[in-house]
């Protein structure tokens, strides 16, 4: 069981140095969509494949929405896009891979400190799910277009949502769903925005939107 | 009652996507308002139950905000009604540059607006603090559209900013909220709620540094929307860019909302004993913001955007207030209701400068009181309110904050604090005593605008109520302002 779990961390970990040193930014919409599968299944990893309707159910939810309908939304505004596919990042890629590796030794690091009230089911969901939630981060600050910080707020929010899944068991399915909804909707919204942002300015690059200063 | 207030502005919103008639959709947008001040109104004397296990209760911090939130939208949709009629179908200029726009479908403002009510009314009434997540994050969605309404680059540019920034200032909050469900967790215990009552109830018992890292994460994610500084960057592009009618209800409700989930997750700091922790938060990111909009209000040339950083410059107050303590708190929750009302008067006044002008340059605005004499004399006499003077209502809570600092011995607080005041109400009192005085541009043609009165009578309403506080608070307010205070620890 913990051994899955594990797993999903180690290739959790894999997915987003992938996403620092990826450069089309097709490939990346696909490992963040990869992610969300991986991360869809956790739920019922940690509840050892505990057959429960509702554990089935959220994990359907969030595998349709992580695997299918963001990349689906994604996909079908790279496609509007006519010119660049590259994602031009401000920070070069393999600086942005070594910053990954210092962050990730750094969440190790950081996670050795903290004192948990339960013991958890594996020891690598805190220390991956900081480190992913600094890779969106890293994403968002450091890269151009506003495609690709759409996908480091995803993966942001994946990386909130492993913390909250390993540590917060037994929280109103209300609450979760309504937490997906909204993510939903921001990302839909995000698409249409985008979709604007390419007609008003011929392309993505968020370098562009400097017009209103101080 | 709780029920109604959340249902009559959603089904307001869907009616709005449905009928085709811009007059009705207007009507409902009206009706709609009156309808939610007039039970928020009930709700003062008659308690409203608890729905959902206590998920959805209307608590004394909860009532004082809905409040604001729902005279603001009364007031605005008013002036909404007069500005979709002035509102011109055809393509427009954009001020700054040679490019033209078109608005986006009223059908879609009237919504978003409805939504927008619908989301801040579940913010002020969520005891649950994973659900106040969903409406704060939802109240962004709503009101992205709003700041688009005017389909040019530079909104989109603000819409962007206001989006990713808020959503990842957010997004943070939600691991706040993890934090503090681990904070709450016994081991061994089954299942943890964080319901407000119940975690104020476990009191002592919960996890400190847990707690700690909470407030933290709230304080940075809802300190974002709520725009203390060094967190406020989508909030003068937004508020410039946005229709004025959004401004208003941005500045003086939403900041708002977003300072009440700070509060919620501070009560319970409170309960654990760990006031002392976020007041000196508080005191920093409030002192930090007074003097970041200080600077950038000296020398302003955009008068929407002076009003966007003096609403940095309040919401610090606000922060400031609440981390003083003792009767501070008091003045800071006057404070936020007179803060509303005078930035909500001054960006609908500023609305219809731009509407005469054509202009949000302060230079290229000159004689307003000879062009249009009601607005000009509502310009200078928001300037009064907002810069603290007296008779008027943030005189009196600027005075109030200032006393608790000084009767509490920090005098250093109590001077930067007044000093920076005093910047600013130099940097403010150049810009719109320029714009209202001087001679008349002859080029200026002014055509009087359909539906005039809609766009006048709100401000001058806000304005007659910012100063009645300046000088009498009706005892209702005293009280329900008192027992807010006391309920965060202040009196």
């Amino acid at each position: 069981m913990s051994n899955t779990a594990d797993i999903i961390m180690i290739f959790l970990v894999l997915t987003n140095l992938t996403l620092l040193g990826l450069s089309r930014m097709g490939s990346c919409i696909r490992i963040v969509a990869i992610q969300g599968v991986a991360l869809g299944f956790l739920p019922l990893v940690l509840n050892n494949w505990n057959m429960e309707l509702g554990l089935v159910l959220f994990s359907v939810v969030i595998i349709s929405l992580k695997g299918i309908a963001f990349p689906w939304m994604l996909n079908r505004t790279l496609r509007e896009l006519a010119t660049q596919r590259e994602i031009e990042p401000f920070i070069g890629y393999g600086i942005s891979i070594i910053a990954g590796t210092i962050a990730l030794v750094a969440c190790m690091w950081l996670s050795t400190r903290l004192p948990f009230p339960e013991p958890l089911m594996s020891p690598l969901i805190v220390p991956v799910a900081f480190f992913t939630i600094m890779s969106g981060l890293f994403l968002i600050i450091s890269r151009k277009k506003a495609l690709t910080q759409v996908l480091g707020y995803l993966v942001l929010e994946n990386g909130i949502y492993a913390f909250g899944v390993a540590l917060v068991r037994q929280q109103p399915m209300l609450v979760e769903l309504g937490i997906l909804l909204d993510i939903f909707v921001a990302v839909f919204v995000m698409g249409i925005a985008m979709f604007h942002i390419n007609r008003e300015f011929d392309s993505i690059d968020t370098d562009q939107l400097s017009r209103l200063r101080s | 009652m709780i029920l109604a207030l959340l249902l009559i502005p959603v089904i307001a919103a869907v009616l709005s996507l449905i009928v085709r008639n811009d007059m009705l959709r207007r009507i409902i947008l009206i009706v709609t308002a009156i309808s939610h001040t007039s039970i928020t109104i009930t709700a003062w004397s008659v308690e409203p139950g608890a729905l959902w296990n206590g998920w959805l209760m209307l608590d004394k911090p909860g009532l004082l905000f809905l409040t604001i939130t729902s005279v603001l939208f009364l007031a605005c949709s008013f002036y909404a009604f007069g500005y979709l009629a002035g509102e011109a179908k055809s393509k427009k200029q954009v001020f700054e540059e040679e490019a033209f726009f078109t608005n986006a479908p009223e059908a879609i403002f009237c919504a978003c607006i409805e939504g927008f009510l619908a989301t801040m009314t579940l913010v002020t009434v969520s005891q649950h603090f994973g659900l106040l997540w969903v409406a704060m994050e939802a109240t962004t969605l709503a009101s992205a559209p709003l700041i688009y309404f005017h389909r040019h680059h530079r909104s989109l540019e603000a819409t962007w900013k206001y989006l990713l920034i808020c959503s990842v200032g957010i997004a943070l909050a939600l691991l706040g909220n993890f934090f503090m469900v681990i904070a709450a967790t016994t081991p061994g215990a089954e299942g943890t709620t964080i319901v407000l009552n119940s975690l104020i109830g476990q009191g002592h018992n919960l996890n400190i540094q847990w707690l700690k890292a909470a407030f933290l994460f709230f304080l940075v994610g809802y300190g974002t929307k709520m725009g203390l500084a060094p967190l406020h960057t989508w909030l003068p592009d937004a508020h410039s860019e946005a229709p004025s009618v959004i401004s208003a209800l941005l500045s003086g409700a939403l900041l708002n909302c977003a300072f009440l989930g700070i509060l919620r997750c501070y009560q319970v700091c409170s309960a654990a004993g760990e006031a002392q922790f976020c007041q000196s938060l508080f005191v920093l990111f409030g002192l930090i913001s007074i003097s970041w909009a200080a600077i950038f209000i000296l020398g302003q040339a955009d008068y929407k955007r002076m009003l966007a950083y003096s609403s940095v410059e309040h919401v610090g107050i606000l922060a400031l207030g609440v981390g003083i303590g003792a009767g501070a708190t008091f003045g800071a929750m006057l404070h936020a209701v007179n803060h509303s009302i005078a930035k909500a008067m001054l960006f609908m006044t500023a609305g219809n400068i731009i509407a005469i002008y054509k202009t949000k340059t302060t230079k290229e605005v000159r004689g307003i009181l000879s062009v249009a004499p009601i607005t000009g004399v509502l310009w200078i006499a928001g300037f009064l309110a907002i810069s603290g003077i007296p008779p008027f209502g943030i005189f009196v809570s600027e005075l109030t904050i200032a006393k608790a600092m000084i009767e509490q011995g920090r005098i250093g607080v109590a001077v930067a604090f007044l000093g920076i005041l005093a910047i600013v109400f130099v940097g403010m009192s150049a810009a719109f005593l320029n714009m209202a005085q001087g001679p008349k541009n002859n080029d200026l043609q002014i055509k009087d605008r359909p539906a005039m009165a809609f766009t006048i009578l709100p401000p001058i309403a806000l304005g007659a109520m910012a100063l009645m506080l300046g000088l009498y608070i009706p005892p209702v307010v005293n009280d329900l302002l008192h027992s807010v205070a006391s309920v965060l620890g202040g009196y």
